[in-house]
């Protein structure tokens, strides 16, 4: 025991003298969270358009003012032809042009039928259909106010209920995420390229020769790793709790518990890869594509799993990321208990006892 | 001259011996442009959605069958009660509750109005968004279908009505694919240029190979030279195979001039060699740098408008994005792939990424110091 924890401390100061990659450990989740409960957020709002008025009359004019204040768009040129249109789209700022045709309130006053054209730019298929829906609704709105006096019959009004996110905020799809996201680098890719370093370096043959069991001086190797993660799932609780008022609904105690059961799984995939490589561009190369490129395809904090076709998604359960994504969210967010996601949690378990029992097979003793 | 053709001799066997560089080069790319696209799909279709129908009349039933066949939803189940349908919401088997009050068709005749509920599952806010809205667009036709069933046309129209057409331009089909191939192509440039120039000279420092070139009579810039211009023609190598592979795969090909595409990636990969350069003289151990570059290129990555848009993010998120080179390649990639825009368009982009390259690679330079 004493042997033990003499190991990992010799562990600890070699994390602790790195002091750059240190300082990227424990900023990372800091930024990320930042980045993504500040600067990305899924609502479109402030787009670019152009509208190319041919009436210039009342109607137009009306409609044009109740675009201007909205916040989804900002009016960036008036043209006066429609041909300059196609110019602007392709200078790559304009979102949408909206066209008014010529004797646009005449048309609407006498014949009581007027038309106005929206072109999207479509090369983002979403955002224009957003854009589209934005628009239509702001000149029915208008519409609405010119016939305020004959009330339209048989109107069925949705009532719209936004459950767990009223606001339609990026945060409480990405904490998750980036809580796996972490917890899977730190893990996976640091333990994996220290131990791979010692054997590329020739001290992993002084360890093996110690009376220490070899075994241990791989998991000595772990120990440090696990309390940096869960400092970091500290940190990052704590920011989204405060600095994103995002609160966790569910238990705290289980979420950490969860929270270990997870750094295991991870530590045990990185022990695996450092048995299996021997170069450290080798062991960054495994982890990078095979676990970091999976986990934030697949988790599905990023990319929509069930849209993917179906041999995507049946890779997507061997990633350990997806489901304690899975398990966070509905701890976090949704407020559920325990009894919601044991099945998860047995996979998680499932997967770390199956990664440690081949990691001990394979491990060997001897170098070639 | 002749020392530059030794040294880039060198760099090429070096390059070449590395099994972990080639597989970077030759799998990402198929891999990442194979399998992205196909993941990062955010059009958003098969929404489950859950009804709670307490009317059971015939616009009741109406109304489920004409959203069932819109082809958006998906009737995950019925359930009897909104609580019963919650727990659907809870378990991700529904993102979507429809709630149909008692006396809908009644109160919809007798009082000309009448209200409908709809919960959705927000964490995702795109996915209930849309949903939100296509469920609306459902609602207004069904709507309109039953006024003109009570009250038929007449020829002309009573009140004043605004006809709207909407029409799609440069990706009529609202493809996903080719929004997102270009954008997919500007990261793996930027991973693998970045990755590459940031792993290399830290290798030679580890191994300690670059005292040896450190007592030879090689000028500095020779040196950053020797390490640029391989991984150059390297990033060039894989665009071309990123540029067949979304032609032979997706059927995108570029509606701009595809001269004006290569001649902006010879610049950008400077700008981007050269930051990888930059990291590369500032680490010390591989471990170091890669951790380094991982954490700029996150940063590269989530701010460049790949996957939201820039436009949204506030202010301070916007200055931070003009820093990041790739958001200028991507921006380039989309308008000259989609749009077909030419040099005078992206003239802007050309200076602002040259600059980049100019002030990397002069900072990899001066950092690079000889003696320890």
């Amino acid at each position: 025991m004493k042997q033990f924890i003499t190991f990992i401390r010799k562990e600890f100061l070699h994390v602790i003298r790195d002091r750059k990659t240190l300082l990227i450990l424990f900023g990372m989740p800091i930024v990320q969270i930042l980045i993504f409960g500040f600067a990305l957020t899924n609502e479109i709002k402030n787009s670019e358009i152009v509208i190319v008025d041919n009436a210039k009359d009342v109607a137009s004019a009306n409609i044009i003012t109740k675009i201007t204040a909205s916040r989804y768009f900002k009016v960036s040129t008036f043209l006066s032809q429609n041909s300059d249109m196609e110019a602007e789209f392709r200078k790559g700022k304009i979102k949408l042009a909206v066209l008014f045709p010529p004797h646009f309130n005449e048309q609407l006053v006498h014949e009581n039928r007027a038309q106005i054209q929206i072109i999207a730019d479509a090369s983002d298929p979403n955002t224009a259909t957003t854009l589209t829906n934005y628009m239509t609704s702001i000149i029915q709105e208008y519409q609405a106010e010119i016939n305020g006096n004959n009330p339209v019959p048989l109107q069925i009004v949705p009532e719209i209920k936004m459950l767990y996110n009223p606001q339609l905020k990026g945060a409480p799809n990405f904490v998750p995420g980036v809580m796996a996201l972490v917890l899977m680098l730190i893990c996976v890719m640091m333990t994996a390229i220290s131990i791979v370093k010692e054997k590329e370096n020739g001290t992993m043959e002084i360890l093996l020769v110690s009376p220490f069991k070899p075994i241990f001086v791989i998991f000595s190797k772990a120990v440090p790793y696990l309390l940096l993660s869960l400092i970091n799932v500290s940190t990052i609780l704590l920011l989204s709790i405060f600095v994103l008022d995002l609160p966790i609904n569910g238990s705290i105690v289980l979420l950490f518990l969860e929270s270990i059961l997870f750094i295991i799984t991870c530590l045990a995939i990185g022990i695996f890869i450092s048995i299996k490589t021997s170069s450290q561009q080798i062991a960054m190369l495994i982890s990078l594509m095979g676990m970091m490129l999976p986990t934030i395809l697949f988790s599905g904090f990023m990319f929509p799993v069930e849209n993917m076709p179906k041999p995507l998604q049946l890779i997507s359960n061997i990633v350990p990321a997806k489901w304690f994504y899975i398990i966070v969210k509905s701890i976090m967010i949704k407020g559920l208990g325990f009894s919601a996601i044991w099945k998860e949690t047995l996979i998680l378990f499932g997967m770390t006892v199956f990664l440690l029992i081949i990691s001990l097979k394979s491990f060997k003793t001897r170098l070639e | 001259m002749r020392t530059m053709r030794f040294l880039l001799q060198k760099e090429f066997r070096q390059i070449f011996r590395n099994r972990a560089i080639l597989i970077m080069i030759m799998v990402m790319p198929v891999m990442q442009l194979i399998i992205l696209p196909l993941a990062a799909d955010y059009e958003v279709k098969n929404i489950n959605l859950a009804v709670v129908d307490n009317d059971h009349s015939t616009y009741s039933q109406k109304l489920i069958t004409t959203a069932a066949a819109s082809g958006y939803f998906k009737l995950s189940g019925y359930r009897s009660s909104y609580k019963e349908a919650l727990q659907l919401i809870e378990n991700d088997d529904a993102d979507l509750i429809l709630e149909i009050p008692k006396n809908f068709e009644r109160n919809l005749v007798r009082e000309n109005h009448q209200q409908l509920f709809i919960a959705v599952n927000a964490i995702n806010g795109v996915k209930a968004g849309l949903g939100v809205s296509y469920l609306n667009t459902i609602l207004k036709n069904f709507n309109a279908d039953i006024r003109l069933q009570v009250q038929p046309a007449t020829k002309f129209n009573t009140a004043p009505l605004i006809e709207i057409t909407a029409s799609n331009w440069y990706n009529p089909l609202l493809d996903y694919h080719t929004f997102m191939v270009p954008g997919i192509l500007a990261i793996l440039i930027t991973m693998v240029g970045g990755f590459l120039s940031a792993l290399n000279i830290v290798k030679e420092k580890e191994v300690g190979t670059i005292e040896q070139i450190n007592v030879s009579p090689l000028k500095k810039y020779h040196f950053i030279l020797g390490k640029l211009i391989p991984f150059w023609i390297l990033g060039n190598v894989v665009f071309t195979l990123g540029l067949l592979i979304a032609w032979l795969v997706y059927g995108i090909t570029p509606q701009g001039n595809i001269l004006l595409l290569y001649g902006f990636i010879w610049i950008y990969l400077l700008a981007i060699l050269g930051f990888g350069l930059l990291i590369s003289t500032f680490c010390d151990t591989q471990q170091q740098a890669m951790f380094i570059m991982f954490f700029f290129m996150m940063i590269f990555i989530l701010m460049g408008g790949l996957f939201t848009a820039i436009d949204s993010m506030p202010e301070w998120a916007k200055y931070i994005s003009r820093f990041t080179p790739v958001s200028y390649l991507i921006e380039v990639m989309r308008m000259v792939v989609l749009k077909g825009s030419t040099f005078k368009d992206v003239l802007p982009h050309f200076l602002k990424i040259g600059l980049f390259a100019v002030v990397l690679n002069v900072w990899a330079v001066l950092n690079y110091k000889k003696t320890s």
